[in-house]
């Protein structure tokens, strides 16, 4: 009895040796080389190998008592469920995929979110306003000298109007534009993972955007330059508000997620949160890259102010259509079946 | 078994993949993590430097001309380069960073699905707080004033309670990684060994003969040290054992060499239990 089962554990060694080895040989030229180096017979080989692994392991575990060969199959196992499970999509389709349903799905996912983030965009831009209307002063409070850069309710107004009209030099333009896009960026996936905190810097943040917003404004309105002003902001600030209230409403829901998980246990929950958000993330980065061409070039080479708020009615419109009124996943869907 | 290597048990994890099989995998510590990161934070710092250097000289050469594409190349790489450096490599054909490879750790699902992007996006936006926002907060000047100084540590201290977050829960995860579903685990690259059971004749063939009783008086684990001490070339350690084996089983009769007794005691301790074994009893130490 106990040779002839030592002789079958033997033989399942010997019968599925070459398996491993193939499968593991194979596996070292996948991770090196693209999977289009293969040929078809690899390709077809590579689930087969790995299933026929898996199922070696459950032998192996339930029969043979030799540490190392367990240790040896769960490794590969591992290696092997790493590659076959891995991230495969073909990045064409998954940047196809994101802009026909991924983004615009995620976006009218937090719509909730968005519409809060907008409702606190808008009490600070108000707060903002009235505080500056009520007591000039406020305005250093609320706004970084650096920020202002000399703009305030002392300025004169023809010094304002020279910044919302004048063209920058119109020297580096491209190079100005890539610095707005890339700041704006950061800030805003910074106000995004802060949202983990219980969602309250993020609230902070907008709350601190719409201040600086409705302080800028009021001085401009002040001196009879709002609606120069609102052209000035409207151009990219559509794309770019928006932007920041998606980033603020992506951080919000995370922050919501991990604090009230609902039904679902917090892990779900947050899991769940987070995949969303992150696509919805992507998308601001997208806008925020768009808003700062529109600043960058768009700003400083169109004068006019029917042409700002133009394009910027007609950006913030193009979004709008996008995310909540077009549904291009539908579509897709149904001419797929 | 991994686990019998890795002495910390508590970082053992199911992992149940679609096809139903436990891969049993083993978490990646803390430390592990961290030095993951900080040879990928290395790589990313020489590679910034580089390209610095390299605009740099641009600029000498080009002079003023060139001075704005350059610059715009320099932005537009350090800001790829800090947001897409993990996301590009883990979403990529080796589903790891170099620096993770190294130290030979993954990422996988936690569910045991195939890992999506988007879990890959939205576990690495999160560095943005758990390692830039300290770092921002370390270079901010605090020396302006008293309140400034205490306002930036106190913001600094909060900041690290996101970047220490792997050390307050059991699965070692980031906050990146509460967020992805996801965990990190060892995923070593393990050499197929002889099997010591097999290579070695019979028991009785070497000249040892062990009763049922004196191969009774082991279990499952015990076997498992004794196949590391087997496989190990530490002859002392191998005299030490087989007299512990031969107190223990009362064996009466002279060992010449350590080597030959052990084996033949292992493969006669494997042959009983994983007869046992067939008989559906899994005896895990000498204490069952």
């Amino acid at each position: 009895m106990t040779a002839s089962s030592r002789q079958s554990l033997s033989s399942f060694r010997a019968e599925r040796e070459g398996d491993w080895l193939a499968f593991e040989a194979l596996l070292d030229r996948v991770e090196k080389r693209s999977p289009k180096a293969l040929t078809d017979e690899e390709l077809l080989d590579l689930p087969i190998l790995y299933r026929s692994t898996l199922s070696s392991l459950s032998v192996a575990r339930a029969t043979s008592l030799d540490a190392s060969l367990v240790a040896y199959l769960e490794a590969l196992a591992l290696r092997g469920y790493l590659y076959v499970y891995g991230v495969r999509e073909s990045l064409g389709k998954r940047i196809g995929r994101f802009f026909l349903v991924d983004w615009p799905a995620a976006v009218r996912n937090l719509w909730r979110e968005t519409l809060i983030n907008l409702a606190l965009l808008a009490i600070g831009a108000i707060a903002g306003y009235r505080l500056v209307a009520a007591e000039p002063s406020w305005f250093n409070a609320i706004i970084p000298a650096e920020l202002a850069a000399g703009r305030g309710p002392e300025a004169s107004a023809a010094a304002l109007r020279a910044v919302i009209y004048g063209d920058g030099g119109n020297n580096f333009l491209s190079g100005f534009a890539t610095l707005l896009f890339t700041h704006n960026a950061q800030v805003s996936l910074l106000a995004f993972a802060l949202g983990f905190a219980f969602c309250v810097p993020t609230v902070l943040l907008v709350l601190m955007n719409g201040c600086l917003l409705g302080a800028m404004l009021q001085v401009y309105v002040a001196k009879g330059l709002g609606v120069g002003m609102g052209g000035w902001l409207a151009i990219h600030g559509t794309t770019e508000l928006f932007a920041i209230v998606l980033a603020g409403a992506a951080g919000m829901r995370i922050g919501t997620a991990v604090a009230f998980p609902g039904d679902r246990d917090r892990l779900t929950a947050a899991a769940r949160a987070g995949r969303t958000a992150a696509t919805a993330m992507v998308g601001v980065v997208i806008m925020l890259l768009a808003a700062g061409l529109l600043e960058g070039f768009g700003r400083q080479l169109i004068q006019l102010d029917a042409a700002r708020y133009a394009i910027g009615g007609a950006m913030l419109a193009l979004w709008l259509l996008y995310f909540y009124l077009i549904r291009l996943s539908s579509d897709v869907a149904r001419r797929a079946s | 078994m991994s686990r019998a290597e890795h002495p910390d048990r508590g970082l053992a994890r199911d992992l149940i993949v679609p096809e139903g099989a436990n891969l049993g995998v083993q978490l990646a510590s803390a430390g592990t993590r961290a030095s993951a990161f900080i040879l990928d934070a290395a790589i990313m710092a020489a590679t910034m430097f580089v390209v610095a250097l390299v605009l740099v000289f641009g600029l000498i050469y080009y002079g003023m001309a060139g001075a704005e594409p350059i610059a715009i190349a320099g932005m537009l790489f350090f800001f790829l380069l800090r947001n897409s450096y993990f996301i590009l490599f883990e979403a990529g054909r080796r589903a790891a960073t170099p620096g993770k490879r190294i130290v030979g750790i993954r990422v996988v699902s936690r569910d045991g699905t195939g890992l999506s992007i988007d879990q890959v996006i939205a576990r690495n936006l999160m560095r943005e707080i758990e390692v830039f926002l300290p770092l921002t907060l370390l270079v901010v000047d605090a020396s302006t004033d008293a309140i400034d100084a205490l306002t930036t540590i106190l913001a600094l201290l909060w900041a690290l309670l996101f970047t220490f977050f792997p050390l307050f829960n059991r699965d070692r995860m980031r906050i990146g990684d509460l967020l992805a579903g996801t965990w990190v685990v060892h995923a070593p690259r393990r050499q197929l060994l002889a099997d010591l059971g097999m290579d070695a004749a019979a028991p009785a063939a070497s000249g040892f003969r062990f009763s049922d009783s004196q191969l009774d008086a082991y279990g499952i684990a015990e076997l498992h040290r004794l196949e590391a001490v087997l496989r190990g070339d530490n002859e002392e350690a191998c005299w030490i054992v087989a007299r512990t084996i031969a107190t223990k089983i009362g064996w009466a009769e002279d060992i010449a060499d350590a080597r030959p007794f052990l084996n033949a005691y292992y493969n006669g301790l494997r042959a009983h239990l994983e007869r046992e074994l067939l008989f559906g009893v899994r005896r895990a130490d000498k204490y069952s």
